[in-house]
């Protein structure tokens, strides 16, 4: 089944085509990687992506569903989840408050309910909190449910980002370089939590440059050159593509 | 909860300390003050937004409940709810273009905002009494006047208590988690679902009518209200009592307004260098002490805040 | 043209070149540092005030002038070096209230150092009125604009000729790449904050034989000179002149033709609008999409 397809998406800024007649579909509970040299647009697809940029031209299908969204919010409530290559951890709370907030989409919390702390409130707050402390352990924060945001190291910051997008329960989860700056250890561990992800049935799509994470992961393999599709397939097929080896100059494993 | 009951504590012991009407009416401005930065650290310190010109709300809130009561014959609590209402309403409608601005251009809006809500209260001296301002009925509960120090003593008291409670109770729900997230990374908190611009506006407008409250209740309490309330160094002393105190600290803003309206009180016998010591102090603070007097201080005794 | 028309031209052109001045003095430091520097009015007032000062202490005008802008610049170096600089990095709230800090104790030094009296200097080079298109004209306000023209010539002749100016746009432009290629930014603040308060404290001595001068002066002028820079385009040169020009003539208009009570709401409206419809200004960059 279709989970998100794009149809001549594109973004131009004052002259530069950053992303240029995109058409790809991401089938449901598939590893849809999206790869390519620097400047490539990937990021910029991930935005394009999340309304964070509005396309120039294109359109978007979501679950063969027009998708409709303007803000970001909206994008997320349609069922689009998140993480940042430049992490965009909230600094100011702790690790399980940050899974807290990305839980937001999920409760139901009225003004006049969060001024008088109603009772309903307070058992809604203990399960999410539940929840996501359960999310924590999932990506193999356990130890550090009471830990501050900003007392942590960056491979647990990074795990912490994919909790907090897993807490909003998207339907595809885009992971933007989930292996950057992390060291060989922290990467098999990227790996198998991508793994685990998707074995539960989510829909990843990726924007990678380790290459051997990507060929381990992917299901699909989407490669993008000057913000125009390359080439795609699966990992081997893609992988052994002239074009592609000869864009990326020999780069690779 | 546990500074909630240690600031009822104090609230219902200082009158032990307080010797005179003259120190019942310090406590009772440091607490509408304290009032007014329990609502303005909502908006700087948990949403991480900055307002330059709260003075305005506080004004529109003195100068409504005055002009209703004073003019129009209205009795002092609805014209005190109209009040409040009023500058919630004002920043409701000002809020949405505004807060599209990030930083230096949010701040530079509000503080013409303030401002301009100056110049008007100013010129409009038919209502308004002008420079000279005016005089303004006493606050009667069910037909009862309420005067006297210790009476307001009471019901400010009761008031901040309130205020601070529901503050709290915000920040520790989804809704202020929400506000915190949108402070730790806009972008990072509408991909999480969070509707930033309803947010900012909801911090907005809730201590724009928390700060018109207090207003109100200044110029029942003093009679009388004058322009030099709304003015764009009242807008700066309230931002810098919530700094001072600590931003996202609700205690913090309860000791930066008490504090800092207590000083000058006891600059008073310095009453020339009043304005050297206060910007001194402003520079010194943001200088040495960014963070704020209670984080800083809990910091240095070792405790995690 | 009307002569009532040409007067408010003219007026407005007069106003217009101080508000000038003080926003260039605003973009000149924000593109140094990106710190907005609520204490700009305040060089202005001691712009006025020193000169009245040194001026009833014997010195003849020119030199009493001299010597108000070079004590304004002497300030402008230390609250660089002493406010502005320790607190290098800080958030935006942090160093707005530095320099509103600044600028209240300026303000209150002011007051004990000389006196909250209104004062005034004395015109340039007299009083008698000069007919010009149907409206009369002070021969101060040929001074104010003339002058204000001619700074504006040097200084573009300042960033664009001389080392020290490039040297302040470079660290405005890319401030890493400055320092890679051997500018002192340590320097380049110093020198931005002591040239604005020369341009701030001429701009005070200007005005005050039209609108005397006094304690407070500066806290309008400046939050007024700031509205000039955001109408112009924060952070641009040009714009502030601009900027500033083109407030004077809406302020002197507005209050000729519209309304002369809220004259000085003028600006802050103007602000507002441009703030939430245009925030880049008239000559400023367009909002550059957010990453």
């Amino acid at each position: 089944m279709s989970l998100l397809r794009a149809e001549g998406l594109a973004k131009e800024f004052g002259g530069v085509r950053a992303v240029e007649a995109l058409d790809f579909e991401i089938r449901a509970g598939q590893v849809f990687s999206i790869i390519g040299p620097n400047g490539a647009g990937k990021t910029t697809l991930l935005n394009l992506l999340t309304g964070i940029y509005r396309p120039s031209a294109g359109r978007l299908w979501l679950e063969g569903r027009a998708l409709a969204a303007r803000a970001p919010h909206e994008f997320a409530a349609a069922g689009i989840g998140r993480t940042f290559q430049n992490l965009q951890i909230f600094f100011n709370m702790s690790a399980l408050e940050n899974v807290m907030a990305g839980r937001h989409l999920h409760e139901r919390c009225s003004l006049a309910a969060a001024l008088l702390r109603a009772p309903q409130l307070a058992r809604a707050e203990r399960e999410c909190r539940r929840l996501a402390a359960e999310l924590l352990a999932f990506v193999g924060l356990e130890a550090s449910i009471d830990a501050a945001a900003d007392a942590l190291p960056y491979g647990a910051l990074k795990r912490l980002e994919i909790a907090r997008a897993l807490a909003g329960e998207p339907r595809l989860l885009l992971l933007d370089e989930p292996a950057a700056g992390l060291n060989p250890s922290e990467i098999r561990e990227m790996d198998a939590l991508i793994q685990r992800l998707a074995a539960r049935g989510i829909t990843i799509a990726l924007v990678e440059h380790n290459m051997k994470l990507v060929m381990d992961v992917s299901d699909h393999v989407l490669v993008l050159d000057y913000g125009r599709k390359l080439a795609e397939g699966a990992p081997d097929a893609v992988r052994s593509d002239p074009r592609v080896i000869e864009a990326y100059l020999g780069a690779g494993d | 909860m546990r500074g909630l009951l240690a600031l009822a504590a104090v609230v219902l012991l200082a009158p032990l300390a307080l010797a005179n009407n003259y120190h019942y009416e310090i406590a009772i401005l440091a607490g509408l003050n304290a009032i007014v930065c329990v609502g303005l650290n909502l908006l700087i310190g948990y949403a991480g937004q900055i307002s330059l010109g709260h003075a305005g709300f506080f004004g529109i809130g003195a100068y409504g409940t005055a002009i209703l009561a004073a003019r129009y014959g209205w009795p002092p609590l609805a014209s005190l709810a109209a009040a409040t209402a009023a500058a919630a309403l004002l920043a409701w409608l000002v809020g949405r273009p505004i807060l599209r601005l990030r930083g230096h251009y949010l701040a530079m809006a509000t503080l013409g905002l303030g401002i301009i809500i100056s110049i008007v209260i100013t010129t409009e001296d038919r209502y308004t009494g002008g420079p000279d301002g005016m005089s303004v009925p006493p606050l009667a509960l069910a037909g009862a006047a309420l005067a006297g120090e210790r009476a307001w003593y009471w019901l400010v008291g009761s008031l901040l208590l309130a205020t601070v409670w529901l503050s709290l109770n915000l920040i520790d729900s989804p809704v202020g988690r929400a506000l915190r997230a949108l402070h730790g990374s806009e972008v990072a908190a509408e991909v999480a679902g969070i509707d930033s611009a309803r947010h900012k506006l909801l911090a907005f407008v809730l201590s724009a009518g928390i700060a018109g409250l207090a207003g109100a209740l200044t110029a029942h309490y003093a009679g009388f209200i004058t322009p030099g309330k709304v003015t764009f160094l009242h807008s700066i002393e309230l931002v810098v009592m919530v700094v001072f105190g600590g931003m996202a600290s609700t205690f913090g803003a309860v000791v930066g307004a008490t504090v800092l309206t207590a000083l000058p009180q006891l600059l008073t016998v310095f009453k020339e260098y009043e304005m050297v010591v206060f910007g001194g102090v402003m520079m010194l603070t943001m200088i040495f002490m960014p963070k704020g007097l209670v984080p800083t201080l809990a910091a240095l005794a070792g405790r995690r805040r | 043209m009307s002569g009532e028309l040409a007067q408010f031209l003219l007026s407005g052109l007069t106003v217009g070149s101080i508000y000038a001045l003080v926003a260039l003095g605003f973009a000149i430091i924000y593109n140094a540092s990106h710190v907005i520097n609520f204490a700009q009015g305040e060089f202005v007032m001691i712009g006025g005030m020193a000169a009245v000062w040194l001026l009833a202490a014997g010195l003849p005008l020119a030199l009493a002038g001299l010597g108000a802008v070079a004590l304004a610049a002497l300030i402008g170096l230390a609250l660089a070096r002493f406010a502005v600089q320790p607190a290098r990095g800080a958030s935006v709230v942090t160093l707005i209230i530095i320099t509103i800090g600044a600028a209240i104790l300026l303000r209150g030094l002011a007051s004990i150092v000389w006196d909250k009296r209104i004062h005034a200097l004395p015109a340039f080079s007299g009083d008698a009125p000069i007919a010009v298109a149907g409206a009369t004209i002070a021969p101060q306000s040929l001074w104010v604009i003339g002058v204000t023209a001619l700074i504006v010539c040097a200084l573009w002749w300042f960033f664009n000729r001389t080392l020290t100016g490039k040297a302040i746009l470079a660290v405005s432009h890319n401030r890493l790449a400055a320092q890679l290629v051997g500018i002192s930014v340590r320097r380049v603040l110093l020198v931005s904050f002591a040239l604005s308060a020369a341009l701030g404290a001429l701009a005070g001595i200007l005005i005050a034989p039209i609108t005397f001068t006094s304690w407070d002066v500066g806290v309008m002028l400046g939050l007024k000179g700031f509205a000039a820079a955001i109408l112009g385009g924060m952070g641009s040169g040009p714009g502030a002149v601009v900027g500033g020009l083109v407030l004077g003539l809406l302020e002197s208009l507005g209050a000729g033709y519209v309304s002369s009570a809220y004259k000085d709401a003028i600006a802050f409206i103007v602000m507002l609008a441009v703030l939430v419809l245009m925030p880049g200004g008239l000559l400023g960059a367009r909002a550059a999409e957010r990453v």
